[in-house]
This record gives structure tokens, C-alpha cells and sequence, in this order.
């Protein structure tokens, strides 16, 4: 059974820049970094790396495109870290307020006809 | 049900038991505990406050904390609260809350139960944002996972 069939294809039209974003070791490397790290400068994200400065910066301006990072200016350099706007959707909050009460609402009944 | 809004949600079930049952299970503290799986320290009585700890397993750190509105007998309760009152660095008590209101009604072979949320438009944007921290939480943790599976 294919689950596409049931995703609007506008859908899968948004999720596509994240997927190809995330499909790339230097990319999902950097994630991980600013993930455990916090924020973090480019000369910081490049220390250690086998990769350039110049690569590394491209990398983040994909997952910047994506909505997986931000960045702002601090002196000279530019600080990065993980978004959460991509998640930030009030309707996906919603959502999964409504499984809690799903899950809550089950063990009611299981409570209450046993 | 409306699903373009924001602001509330809205959920019906039918249970097979009276309404007298499902009225205890809802404002009976313990009965109440059990199912949602908190640990409430006092009963609920309306304009009264209670708090108990959620005994739900990955969720013990979080505290419930209610404020009853209405207990109108079998038939509406309601209560205002706090959806993620998780490590609160200000004074949660001035902060909006939902209100949360469960309506009972017979229907044959049993009761018909909605429940209704509202009130999460008002919700400071930083407390939606923690919630998603807590949540999609997972989020950070798919990353460490991953990290921890490629230098594994």
C-alpha cells in the first residue's frame, strides 16, 4: 500500500527541499553539531571538519533554504543554529495535543467498560 | 469539528457504560487519576484548585495543575489549565490557560462524551514553543540517535 497516495501532492511539494536537505552526511553532520553544540560560528561548525569553510557555508545556506536553520550576525561573523520554525506549525501542535486526548479518551473507555 | 481553527479541539466518544459511571470516572480525583494517569492531591470541587503529578511513563516530571470551573451533575464538567506546564521560569498562574470541558449526554447503550479544549490562540507563543521543544523534542534526539548510530 502506498502512503503517497493518500499525501496531497502540495504536501510532498514542501517536504522535498527538507528531505534533500537532510540527505547529505555534511549537511546532516552540521545538524548534529549545532543540535548538541548550540549555537555555533562558521569557524566553529569548520573546526575539525575535513571540509572547507567556503563548503560548509553553502551546506548551512541549503539548510537555511530548508528551514532547518537560521542565523544571525555577531561582529563579524555569522552565528548558527537549529529552527524549530519548521516544526512551529500551530496545527501540527494541535494535532498532537488531539492524540494525547485520543490516548487519554481510550483509557477512559477502558476505565469505565471493563 | 473544525479543523481550520487554532484554537480549540474538539472530541466526541461513546461509551458503553451509564452516565452516572462516566460522570464519577471524570470528577471522582481518584477515578480521575487512574485513567489520565496523574496523581492529584485533592479533590475537585468547583472554583478549587488542584495538582498532582502526571504518572503517564516519560512524562513523571511534568505537574498537572487545574483550576475547576463547572460541575454541573452528569452533565458538564469543566476545568481551566496549564496544556505543558513543564519547568516554568515565570509565574505560570498569569499565564492564559485552555479550558478544557467535558459534556455527557445518554445515548442508547450507553453515554456520548465530548470533550472540548479551547483557548490555545491566547497561549503565549514561547509555551507553544517549548511544547515543541518537549515533543519534537524527539526532534534533537532523532539527531543524537543518529549521531550516536554513525559513531557507533
Amino acid at each position: 500500500m502506498s502512503r503517497a497516495d493518500g499525501v496531497a501532492p502540495a504536501r510532498l511539494k514542501d517536504a522535498a527541499p527538507l528531505f534533500s536537505a537532510l540527505g547529505d552526511e555534511t549537511r546532516l553532520g552540521l545538524l548534529i553539531k549545532l543540535s548538541s553544540a548550540g549555537p555555533l560560528s562558521i569557524t566553529r561548525l569548520a573546526a575539525k571538519s575535513p571540509v572547507s569553510r567556503q563548503a560548509i557555508s553553502k551546506h548551512l545556506d541549503v539548510l537555511e533554504g530548508a528551514g532547518l536553520v537560521r542565523s544571525c550576525r555577531s561582529g563579524r561573523e555569522r552565528i548558527w543554529e537549529l529552527s524549530p520554525t519548521r516544526f512551529h506549525d500551530a496545527h501540527q501542535y494541535l494535532a498532537r495535543i488531539s492524540r494525547q486526548w485520543d490516548d487519554a479518551l481510550e483509557r477512559l473507555r477502558k476505565f469505565v467498560e471493563r | 469539528m473544525t479543523p481550520s481553527t487554532t484554537d480549540r479541539i474538539e472530541k466526541e466518544i461513546v461509551l458503553r457504560a451509564a452516565r452516572s459511571r462516566v460522570w464519577r470516572a471524570l470528577t471522582d480525583a481518584k477515578e480521575f487519576s487512574s485513567w489520565f494517569r496523574v496523581n492529584l492531591e485533592s479533590g475537585f470541587a468547583p472554583g478549587q484548585r488542584t495538582r498532582g503529578q502526571i504518572t503517564y511513563p516519560g512524562y513523571e516530571h511534568l505537574t498537572m495543575a487545574v483550576l475547576v470551573e463547572r460541575m454541573d451533575a452528569e452533565e458538564l464538567f469543566s476545568f481551566h489549565w496549564h496544556p505543558y506546564p513543564d519547568n516554568p521560569k515565570g509565574d505560570l498562574d498569569a499565564e492564559p490557560m485552555t479550558l478544557v470541558e467535558f459534556r455527557l449526554e445518554d445515548v442508547p447503550g450507553g453515554t456520548r462524551l465530548k470533550v472540548t479544549e479551547s483557548g490555545f490562540d491566547r497561549l503565549p507563543a514561547e509555551r507553544r514553543d517549548e511544547a515543541f521543544r518537549m515533543n519534537e523534542g524527539g526532534w534533537t534526539e532523532q539527531l543524537a540517535n543518529i549521531e550516536r548510530h554513525v559513531s557507533g
